[in-house]
């Protein structure tokens, strides 16, 4: 069974899911419960399910995310919201301290089963600190498994595999594609973690993308198909676990590799991808690899300037272009 | 209860601490260790108050609340010296182990950290209905944490079933507490959240365990989170290289009149005397044995290092 949904929407289904069928699970944040969230996430999942099981907190993501933590630990299965992910930062200690290295540092003794939702990237005129895209951050981390949906049949079916994961999972929505619609199956099983996926065959290029950048990546394949460009497009969907594998096995076919984020050039996950290939398919590659991602500024507000450093089709048309008349 | 068996349990705390501090001087345990001696009426008071599947949150200095809560001494030994130890398998080590199966949620290396996950446990008490009760104990220092500000409102505010115990031994870390808060008494604080705080003599087990069985009780009962400020004095540095050059003379020796072993070997006539000195006598054998034990344990396999990342 399939229905046409709304990424948001396919949020809200698979919150519902999730409380419905797991009777361990709460959810908690800012704004979350009697409001349904900023932008209807949890719309009508208090009412449904009252307050023992979906509440609103303080605004205190340090105090949240440790009681989602001590609250996993101790056999609940908590799915926490950070309103937006620039939020995450204050909580940091909690995110990378104490809910990453838990299970490890404890030699297996406790899991820490729980999931930290968030929205992240930029929209017009949200300023620098309603803008991050911090994925890296939490790939860095040991630990953690870090989901990033693209579409909103993915939006469903990660977010679900995340609720159901022994380990913590960060899930990092796209806030500028919740208005995008598509199917969602929503009777499928639920899928184990990891794994990225060709949303594109093509033989010249390959394209690795996630979040907002798989559907700019997939409209510049479009249009680089006219040039007679033939584009393969990779969502890699998660960064941890990371399936290297998928994107090995196509760069050795198209000998080309284009990684495309919204995060900020230096550092962000594209660097480690380049790294990866130059380990794994350096025979493989007849170009270097090329990267697309915002220049490193603070994102500015104005969408007069926003659209000066934001990454687009565009630019990973002009990336493919450069590193296949190379 | 009474006085021989807390005693006997302090002297354990105590006894481990100065022996881990031996085993530090001759190279045995790598690693900063953060000793609580003079503050063991503490852990030893509140584990009177609490049951079975009530969990602990403790700091750095969590030796003695780990010891009051039923962990292994011989595993505390081990996975201090860095070995394969049934506690944490060396991945922890002083400052940051943990025991699920007595309920210690464990140690914590970044100050007040716990406090917001102890209210996760208290979260899973009340969502489950299970009556347990999580008690959270932290440093005089920590009350300065963003995080600790965060969670006792949040317990506050949920009625969680949260106990939170200030161990204020006068230092936050190498710095008087007195120059770090405007309040005399960190316990006025509890008025800022709308919850119970009250101050006890932290080197009287019986004041303790008082003032830890009511907060227990009003937390079990539904009533929610409340504070109990314990005050005491630390006979030892913050960790174990510190030379304390920032105590004033006399400061420590004076401490050592009012701590809770000495105070309670001052009030023994000679009969009880003899009766702490047999116990004394058990404890260093207990001790030694465990000692023993853990020199036995092996180091961890470095093939397995990369174990337990994920589940």
């Amino acid at each position: 069974m399939s229905e046409s949904l709304r990424y948001i929407q396919a949020v809200n289904a698979a919150l519902t899911w999730a409380l419905d069928t797991r009777t361990d699970t709460v959810y908690f944040g800012e704004d979350v419960a009697l409001p349904g969230g900023p932008f209807g996430a949890t719309k009508g999942l208090h009412k449904r399910f009252g307050s023992d099981r979906i509440f609103d907190t303080p605004i205190s993501e340090t105090g949240f995310l440790g009681m989602a933590l001590g609250s996993a630990m101790t056999g609940l299965r908590p799915i926490a919201e950070i309103m937006y992910a620039d939020f995450s930062f204050v909580a940091m200690d909690q995110i990378v301290n104490q809910i990453a290295t838990i299970r490890y540092s404890s030699g297996g003794r406790w899991k820490a089963p729980l999931v930290i939702r968030m929205q992240q990237g930029y929209s017009p005129g949200a300023c620098a600190q309603h803008s991050h895209s911090p994925e890296a951050y939490f790939a860095h981390t040991p630990g953690l498994r870090v989901a990033l949906p693209s579409t909103p049949d993915d939006a469903y079916q990660m977010l679900r595999t995340a609720v159901t994961s022994d380990d913590p999972v960060v899930v990092a929505e796209a806030r500028m594609l919740y208005p995008t619609k598509g199917p969602v199956r929503t009777d499928a099983p639920v899928e184990p973690v990891g794994g990225a996926r060709v949303v594109r065959e093509g033989t010249d290029a390959t394209v690795v993308a996630w979040s907002r950048m798989v559907p700019a990546a997939l409209a510049a394949a479009g249009t680089l198909a006219e040039e007679g460009i033939e584009t393969e497009v990779i969502d890699l969907r998660w960064l941890n676990p990371l399936d290297f594998d998928t994107v090995g096995a196509s760069v050795s076919r198209t000998g080309r590799l284009v990684v495309a984020h919204e995060a900020n050039l230096t550092g962000g996950f594209g660097a480690e991808i380049a790294a990866r290939a130059a380990d794994e398919c350096f025979a493989d590659l007849r170009a270097p690899v090329a990267r697309v991602a915002t220049p490193d500024v603070p994102m500015p507000a104005a969408p007069a300037l926003q659209k000066a450093v934001v990454p687009e089709a565009a630019h990973v048309v002009e990336a493919v272009r450069r590193t296949v008349r190379r | 209860m009474g006085l021989p068996d807390d005693y006997r349990a302090m002297a354990r705390i105590r006894r481990f601490e100065e022996r881990l501090a031996a085993l530090k001087d001759d190279g045995e345990i790598p690693g900063s260790i953060h000793l609580c001696n003079g503050q063991e009426a503490i852990p030893v008071g509140a584990a009177r108050a609490l049951r079975d599947g009530d969990h602990v949150t403790a700091t750095y200095r969590g030796h003695g609340w780990a010891l009051a809560r039923g962990v292994d001494m011989a595993g505390l030994f081990a996975e201090m010296m860095g070995r394969d130890s049934a506690v944490n398998g060396g991945r922890a080590a002083s400052p940051y182990l943990s025991d699920p199966s007595r309920w210690f949620m464990g140690e914590n290396s970044i100050v007040g950290a716990g406090v917001p996950i102890a209210t996760g446990a208290a979260l899973t008490a009340q969502r489950t209905g299970s009556g347990a009760v999580s008690v959270v104990t932290i440093g005089d220092g920590a009350m300065n944490q963003g995080n600790v500000h965060e969670a006792i409102n949040l317990a506050a505010v949920l009625d969680l079933p949260l106990v939170v115990v200030v161990e204020n031994n006068v230092y936050s870390e190498m710095s008087r507490i007195e120059d770090m808060v405007r309040i005399r008494q960190l316990a006025e604080r509890a008025a800022g959240y709308g919850i119970p705080g009250r101050v006890v003599d932290g080197n009287d087990a019986d004041a303790v365990a008082d003032a830890l069985t009511e907060a227990v009780t009003r937390a079990r009962e539904g009533s929610g989170p409340s504070i109990v400020e314990a005050m005491t004095e630390r006979l030892v540095g913050h960790y174990s290289g510190d030379v304390q050059h920032y105590r004033p003379a006399g400061e420590i020796a004076s401490a050592r009149e009012r701590e809770p072993l000495a105070r309670i070997r001052a009030a023994a006539d000679a009969e009880l005397t003899a009766r702490l000195d047999a116990v004394d006598a058990e404890v260093e054998a207990e001790v030694e044995a465990a000692v023993t034990a853990a020199r036995e344990v092996p180091y961890p396999d470095p093939a397995t290092v990369k174990e337990h990342v994920y589940v």
